[in-house]
């Protein structure tokens, strides 16, 4: 495929190439500014406590320290989802919670003021999961939700924005099921995407009221519009983001970090920069949601889902951002993987005191899968089912539909995925392997083999709002303004693919603006997979409306209508007669010419991606090895195969895949204190580690933009982990259902050990 | 006491000799700073990326004295006298040419957000420094302590074999 193309689909190297390879590039903590100061934060070592007095005179008084701040020194300034997170409050609700700020000249100087400032506590009772947060009586961690169940639904999503799934009839559905099964299932060990970059922001205060900030940060134009709303709408706020390494989520949540150099530079006229240390990144960032589903699902003979009733509970922290949100689309992408007619799906976003959650790779519905699966594992075992043949005649396909974000109903008009379903399991060898439940595939003395299969896919490929300007320049050029930083993935490279493409000139005679809110127009922000088909529909239009513009200028100096033209590689020409035309220099000097374009939310298609995988467990150790992954996906139209192979590799880093094998943030849950904030003590994967990894990528056009694709690289993570565990019990030939499977749940799972240390639960 | 005091130190970066005094002002060098420190904030070496710290994730690395060394483990004021090679300082002194190894980087897209890139390019110039021709068990050895949560893993093998190749 991509061979009508001339830009689109083949592998040009990245225009951020030369500049990464060389350090070039420039990331947030690398930015240059005079006489700049260094921010640190004052963490609680409570998880739940009241401030009752704050001393910050010693602090103050440390030479080279040029502001200290506590919350009786600022504004009742708040964030979160409902606004109700005070930047520096009187009470600490986790232990890290940020209890005073301070800028100095030298990052040891602000270290060594922390310790000076004395803080008086009153240590109130805490709770630590969602068990102990809903038990009645049970501390609340706000007072204005004694039950500590926030609110549901989000108004970014609109008033009837999407807060469960009640659709058809549950007794009528059940009655109808050849099979029924009930449970609680879990996901609950709050692993981290944790890009190498840590968190950060640099402000620079404008008196009145005006303030810049410089970001780790995947969406800086929303960044805008959330800080707007935390400092009461009364400032000005100019947001850039320079390169970013690494979000997969998480940066879109920088609120408090960025809120911090604000209200520093703000007490000092300086510029301020806090930079989180890896520690701070870990145990005071956000995680991925905790994720519990009590739930009862039936299922016919044939593989036909009857019923899905149950509630879906979800450990957001000590607040929410993002959480309602990942629920309302978590709870529409388990629609579109179980198109079941009967369903009264519920679910409470609980607060409990450890660091938040937020947004991540998988937004609410890897989580959410992560604990239904398994459930579903249970009725298909039952009911004697294939997992391949189930995923594939539950996935969404065009007929079919689901509620999304908005609580509306969509029907589906994108591509049949079971083409690329039947792809996968062909390259996997699934027919052929698989041995039926709880079967390994091949026993050699103490190791075991056993498959899996997972399965996810999302409506956000057309989700929000974007805009872009594309400016033509006489000397064959143009110009994309579109506030889109870097991130990883590639897309800024492939905007100017597609403006190529549409304008026949090459990618190199094309500049891009710095993700800069005071020079582009909104963009919300490369998160999810949107970044293909929305944000790149914006370019694409702008592309557009600038070659009309052009064509318009020309056709009168031709003798012609606009109509009648066509442009390629700096020259305007009649269709009829090529030979005919004149050059973009007759813009002269003085002209440029700018296109706009607007893409309206299209929640009509969605992605999908298929993950099945080999796992080899030692019955001896415990030790599981991912020996195998296969994705399989239908992408529409290949932008950069480069890229696009970038992204499916990612399905293990992340906390994807990885999430069910070793990865998990370790929270003492009788303090309230992050064990394993660090790198050594936080397992990752390591290159001496590497499954084989292969992917099944189709092209099936899809009816979304002028090329025909939609994006696939934020869903990689999220059908794995499943997958894993489904694969891990097919092994060792008996359920195991906690996320990792460590050893130690191994070992105890074979019946060779007595209670589990270690894990999340 | 004061005359076991070290005044300055010498440091040759990237074919440049930096002479550093000891102390606290400005462009000076305190007794606790870190390599990665003083490369990033006194010389303003700032492709010499800072992730964990802390030793774990290798980032930080850069090439001293011909080996692969953290520089985030490493105290300035130890590092007197040594020769150091950033990753801007790779390139062709005289050509500006990049080093065959950042463009096979470029050709085989060995990046995602890049953060990690530089010092998996340094980890994997000293080995071909120290062995032309690795196997890929060597160079995934050798890459094992570089933390990169992309996964650009897969891309970078191929991209440092290719290079591997033309020694053989």
């Amino acid at each position: 495929m991509g061979g009508d193309y001339k830009y689109i689909g083949k592998p040009l190297p990245r225009r951020d190439a030369a500049d990464i390879v060389t350090g070039a590039v420039q990331y947030t903590d690398d930015l240059k500014f005079q006489n700049l100061l260094y921010g640190r934060v004052l963490r609680s070592p409570y998880a739940h406590a009241l401030i009752k007095k704050i001393d910050k005179t010693k602090a103050s008084a440390l030479r080279g320290v040029k502001a200290v701040l506590t919350w009786e020194d600022i504004p009742d300034f708040r964030g979160g989802t409902p606004r109700n997170v005070r930047v520096l409050d009187k009470k600490v609700r986790y232990v890290g919670d940020a209890v005073a700020l301070v800028a100095a000249t030298t990052e040891e100087i602000a270290e060594e003021a922390l310790d000076l400032i004395e803080v008086e506590y009153e240590v109130l009772p805490a709770v630590f999961d969602i068990d102990a947060a809903l038990k009645p009586g049970a501390p609340a961690v706000y007072e204005e939700y004694p039950n500590n169940i926030l609110p549901g639904g989000t108004i970014i999503y609109g008033e009837n924005c999407l807060k469960g799934v009640v659709r058809g009839d549950v007794e009528k559905g059940f009655a109808e099921a050849d099979v029924i099964t009930e449970g609680t299932f879990g996901y609950e060990n709050i692993p981290n995407a944790l890009p190498p970059e840590s968190v950060g922001a640099i402000a620079l205060w404008e008196e009145p009221n005006k303030v810049t900030v410089w970001g780790t940060t995947q969406a800086p134009y929303l960044d805008k519009v959330t800080l707007f709303h935390v400092f009461n709408r009364q400032l000005e706020i100019r947001t850039i983001g320079p390169q970013c390494g690494g979000g997969f989520g998480t940066k879109i949540t920088c609120w408090q970090v960025q809120s911090y150099a604000v209200l520093l530079s703000r007490a000092t006229r300086c510029p301020v920069k806090v930079m989180y240390t890896k520690e701070e990144h870990m145990a005071n960032f956000t995680l991925r949601v905790g994720s519990r589903i009590s739930a009862k699902v039936g299922i016919k003979k044939d593989g036909t889902l009857t019923a899905i009733q149950g509630t879906w509970y979800v450990d957001t922290g000590y607040f929410s951002f993002t959480t309602q949100a990942q629920v309302a689309i978590g709870s529409g992408e388990l629609m579109i993987m179980a198109q079941c007619p009967n369903w009264d799906l519920k679910n409470h976003v609980v607060v409990t005191n450890r660091n938040a959650s937020a947004a991540t790779r998988g937004f609410g519905g890897q989580e959410l899968k992560c604990s239904f699966i398994p459930l579903l594992c249970l009725a298909m075992e039952k009911a004697g089912l294939d997992p391949f043949e189930v995923l594939k005649k539950n996935y969404v396909k065009p007929g079919g539909g689901y509620y999304w974000r908005d609580g509306e109903w969509y029907n589906y008009r994108g591509v049949n995925f079971a083409k690329a379903m039947d792809a996968g399991a062909e390259r996997f060898g699934w027919k052929e392997r698989w041995k039926g439940w709880l079967t390994p595939t091949l026993v050699d003395g103490e190791r075991r083999r056993g498959i899996g299969v997972g399965v996810h896919g999302n409506a956000d490929v057309g989700e929000d709002a974007a805009e872009a300007y594309v400016q033509l320049g006489y000397n064959n050029t143009a110009t994309i303004f579109l506030c889109v930083t870097e991130h990883g993935t590639g897309q800024k490279s492939n905007y100017a693919k597609m403006a190529a493409e549409v304008l026949q000139i090459p990618p190199d005679r094309i500049s891009m603006t710095p993700a800069d809110s005071l020079v582009t127009p909104f963009e919300f922000g490369p998160v999810g997979s949107r970044g293909t088909y929305a944000i790149g529909s914006a370019v694409i239009r702008a592309a557009e409306d600038a070659r009309w513009k052009l064509l318009e200028f020309a056709a009168p100096k031709l003798g012609v209508t606009p109509d009648e033209l066509d442009t390629a590689d700096g020259v305007i020409f009649l269709k009829s007669n090529p030979q005919k035309g004149i050059k973009w220099r007759a813009m002269g000097n003085d002209r440029t010419i700018l296109g706009y374009g607007r893409f309206e939310p299209d929640f009509t298609m969605c992605n999908c991606m298929m993950s099945f995988v080999e796992v080899e467990v030692d019955t001896e150790t415990g030790k599981v090895t991912l020996l195998r992954v296969v994705n399989a996906t239908d992408v529409g139209q290949i932008i950069d195969p480069h890229g696009l192979e970038g992204q499916l590799n990612g399905c293990l880093g992340s906390a994807g895949i990885d999430s069910a094998i070793f990865e998990e943030t370790v929270l003492d849950r009788r303090t309230g204190h992050i064990m394993n904030p660090n790198l050594i003590d936080y397992k990752w994967r390591t290159f001496a580690e590497l499954p084989v990894l292969d992917h099944v990528v189709l092209e099936t056009p899809f009816p979304s933009h002028r090329f025909h694709a939609v994006g696939v690289g934020e869903v990689a993570t999220s059908p794995g982990p499943s997958a894993v565990l489904m694969a891990v019990s097919n092994a060792v030939g008996t359920w195991l259902y906690e996320y990792p499977v460590t050893p130690q749940r191994i070992l105890r799972a074979l019946g060779k050990t007595g209670v589990a240390t270690g894990g999340a639960r | 006491m004061a005359k076991n005091k070290i005044e300055s130190i010498t440091l040759v970066v990237n074919g440049q000799a930096y002479e550093l005094n000891v102390g606290s002002r400005p462009g000076e060098v305190e007794p606790f700073h870190t390599l990665s420190q003083t490369l990033r904030n006194t010389l303003g070496l700032t492709g010499t990326k800072l992730s964990c710290d802390q030793g774990a994730c290798g980032a930080c690395t850069v090439i001293m004295n011909g080996k692969a060394v953290l520089s985030c483990k490493l105290l300035t004021v130890e590092c007197d006298g040594k020769t150091i090679t950033t990753i801007e300082g790779l390139r062709d002194r005289n050509t500006g040419a990049l080093d065959p190894l950042q463009q096979a980087f470029i050709d085989h897209t060995a990046f995602q957000c890049g953060f990690c890139t530089p010092g998996m390019i340094m980890t994997a110039k000293a080995l071909l420094n120290e062995s032309p021709s690795p196997s890929e068990e060597e160079v995934k050895e050798a890459l094992s302590g570089n933390f990169c949560r992309c996964i650009s893993h897969y891309q970078v093998i191929r991209a440092v074999m290719s290079v591997a190749w033309r020694g053989r």
